[in-house]
């Protein structure tokens, strides 16, 4: 039934979902219990569902996550929440070295079903450590799938699919797009979780991004067609793996690729996606590619973050620059 | 599972209350002896056996060993020379060059085995990279623990088959495996309880403060077992703690207890205990096991540089498999023939571990991509691709190898 709802929402609903279908999924973290979370994206699951399958954490995220990988061991799927971004660093050492590496290490014997939330990116007005992109330092690291939707309708379908993966997945969710409203299908049958998606076809250009930048890159393609420009939108969806396949099919049509996301330019996922697509489209780039982004310095505070992300002008300037080649 | 180890591993719901009937007679103090490292300022522990052999009475714990018998002593230090043994093997195996790097557990076998045969089952261990004898106790076969130590796996057991998690290397973060592990169990109605395993050092990780957080707030059937052996590689247990380590426990808000470490018996009665309060639905218990690290940290250490032989010597005197043998001896439970035995196999063992060592291949080189997913991975598919073909361009230049 298709139904118009929030990303967060959607988010709610696939949660729910997952802990109605499935016993062994829990929900755990810092306030997600009884206030339902800071974004609010838990509500009323602990009412539903009890305090044992929706659990209110010490506020210690190394703890959860290392509980959280006890209870994959004894068998359950816990989905823990990280309530920013900033906040997954004391976690960082139990994800990498623990969650990512103990399916290779028990050379396959246990699996991590583990989803681990992060409401991440900026664009809210928020305090230091509230408004981080940090996906490349989780795409870094092998063991990890690292995923983002950009709508309510992947927010849903990902959530669904990221719980039933036996991998341990970390869920980006963008925290700017949580009040944005669209159509979500919940009998659809979703494609598999790690490919891209056409979000807008265009045959001058193409612009990869992921979670919240999507939709700037629909606006990006909305002004320079006014320019005359087509611009194709690729909605990457996943981070890790990354389809390059769809990236090139795209680039091999528009010769020119632009990757946007919101973290830092400098080792960040368009720096890999740049390094592959000229691998694999030398011959046919017109362009080096471009990559727009936040700068090498540490998130501003809220007054200068429009400046710090990339905006309209700032992707319209690197699509000229393409096309200038 | 080896057929060696599977002494005394039926469950046992419980010691029982029933009176003693071994070795009391000798017990001529009820006194607790301090004997932490020759310090007057160090709190008691419990102890039930001295390092002369004497059993000594003790009106809170000798219920939790009461129905031990004459071959249930003979088992557990059957269970301590084997283990030594085994250690001293792989040991010498690093000195061969047959593995990169040991651990060695020596001294610690008494914690080890008196924690380990505490356990049923049905419970589970969370160690950390020493825990051999433990590992001994649910039947993992010790020559698997030395894959990861020769350098052709990173674990090379299933956590399941024995109930026993893979060794973990970062200290302290397998305590909030096994609190999550507990908080499994008690999600699931069973009365099953977790073990997990830490040092003096790991002591002063977050993870292990974390641990102790979440298992007192969700009543987690966990029972800490830190083996305090002195030695966090070259820093001594006052550069991690104010506090003698047990007493970490009451601000956390649950028991904590010092147990002589070098006393199989004292460990045995001192973990049944605190397993028996988590199956009891009264959580978690710290439990310090005061022992020595006779050896070094691991064979890539040089001790000389830091501590001092005197203090080993006075540790020697202390040691584990000496007082049980004493004890054994003296009460006629153990005579020549058994420790002849136990001798012959010993040999069979290390003879056995040194020759599976030695035959142990090193793994194929696609081992690299194997198991980094569960679900595969698009790019672990394309760099195997890759180096498939990498590999594949030198056929010809060697023969095929």
């Amino acid at each position: 039934m298709a139904e118009k709802m929030a990303l967060a929402k959607a988010v709610n609903e696939s949660l729910r979902r997952a802990l109605e279908t499935d016993p062994k999924v829990l929900v755990m973290g810092e306030d997600v219990g009884k206030l339902g979370g800071v974004f609010r994206v838990t509500d009323g699951l602990q009412k539903d569902f009890g305090e044992s399958r929706v659990i209110d954490t010490p506020l210690a995220e190394s703890g959860i996550v290392g509980t959280a990988i006890g209870l994959a061991l004894r068998g359950y799927r816990p989905v823990v929440e990280i309530q920013f971004d900033g906040f997954v660093f004391p976690a960082y050492d139990q994800i990498v070295t623990q969650l990512a590496k103990m399916h290779a290490r028990s050379l396959g014997k246990v699996k991590l079903p583990v989803v681990v939330r992060i409401p991440y990116g900026g664009g809210i007005g928020a305090v230091e450590h509230h408004s981080e992109s940090p996906e490349s330092l989780f795409a870094h690291v092998a063991g990890l799938k690292i995923v983002s939707p950009s709508n309510a309708s992947d927010a849903y379908w990902m959530m669904q699919q990221a719980i039933q993966s036996d991998d341990p997945v970390i869920f980006f969710e963008p925290k700017r797009r949580y009040w944005d409203k669209s159509e979500v299908d919940t009998e659809a049958i979703p494609g598999p979780l790690h490919t891209a998606r056409v979000v807008r076809e265009g045959s001058d250009l193409t612009l990869a991004a992921y979670g919240p930048m999507v939709k700037l890159c629909q606006e990006v393609a909305d002004a320079a067609a006014e320019e005359g420009r087509s611009l194709e939108v690729l909605d990457l969806r996943s981070v890790s793996p990354i389809d390059f396949d769809s990236v090139q099919a795209s680039v091999e049509k528009t010769r020119r690729l632009v990757v946007v996301h919101e973290a830092p330019v400098f080792f960040g996922s368009g720096a890999e996606i740049a390094a592959r697509i000229t691998e694999r489209c030398f011959y046919h780039l017109e362009a080096p590619v471009l990559r727009v982004g936040g700068y090498h310095a540490p998130y501003p505070p809220a007054r200068l973050e429009e400046s710090y992300l990339p905006d309209l002008d700032r992707v319209l300037d690197a699509v000229d620059r393409s096309l200038a080649y | 599972m080896t057929v060696e180890s599977t002494a005394a591993r039926t469950p046992r719901r419980s010691a029982g209350n029933k009176a003693g009937t071994t070795g009391t007679k000798r017990t001529t103090s009820t006194t607790k002896k301090a004997t932490g490292a020759g310090k007057s300022a160090e709190p008691a522990l419990v102890q039930l056996l001295t390092p002369e052999g004497k059993r000594v009475k003790n009106a809170e714990f000798d219920k939790y060993v009461a129905d031990i018998t004459a071959e249930d002593l003979r088992g557990l230090y059957r269970d301590m020379v084997l283990t030594r043994r085994f250690d001293a093997e792989a040991t010498s195996l690093q000195r061969q060059g047959e593995l990169g790097l040991w651990a060695s557990l020596l001294g610690q076998e008494a914690a080890q085995i008196g924690s380990g045969r505490a356990l049923r089952d049905d419970d589970y261990v969370f160690p950390t990279y020493r825990e051999h004898g433990v590992a001994w106790c649910r039947g993992v076969d010790p020559t698997n623990l030395l894959g990861m130590f020769r350098g052709v796996n990173n674990g090379g057991w299933d956590p399941n088959g024995n109930n026993f998690h893979l060794y973990t290397i970062v200290i302290g973060s397998q305590t909030l495996h096994a609190t999550g592990y507990a908080m499994g169990i008690t999600k699931d109605g069973a009365d099953s309880a977790v073990i997990a395993y830490f040092g003096d050092g790991a002591s002063s990780q977050g993870d292990v403060a974390e641990a102790f957080t979440f298992s007192a707030v969700y009543n987690a059937p966990v029972v800490f077992f830190c083996q305090n052996n002195q030695w966090a590689i070259s820093e001594p247990t006052e550069k991690q703690s104010r506090v003698p380590l047990y007493q970490r426990a009451q601000g956390f808000g649950f028991p904590g207890v010092r147990v002589d470490g070098n006393d199989v018996l004292a460990n045995l009665a001192v973990t049944r205990w605190a397993l028996e309060r988590a199956r009891a639905g009264e959580g978690p218990t710290l439990v310090e096991a005061f022992t020595y690290r006779m050896g070094a940290h691991t064979t890539s250490d040089d001790p000389t540089r830091y501590r001092h032989d005197e203090e080993r010597a006075a540790w020697e005197a202390k040691d584990p498999i000496l007082r049980l043998r004493r004890y054994l001896e003296a009460a006629n439970h153990a005579d020549e023939g058994f420790f002849a035995e136990l001798e012959t196999e010993s040999e069979a063992l290390g003879k056995r571990v040194r020759e599976a060592v030695r035959a142990m291949p090193d793994p194929d080189h696609f081992a690299i991509f194997e198991n980094v997913y569960a679900d595969g991975h698009a790019l672990v598919d394309e760099e195997r691709a890759q180096f498939a073909a990498y590999q594949a361009s030198f056929a010809d230049e060697d023969g095929g190898k």
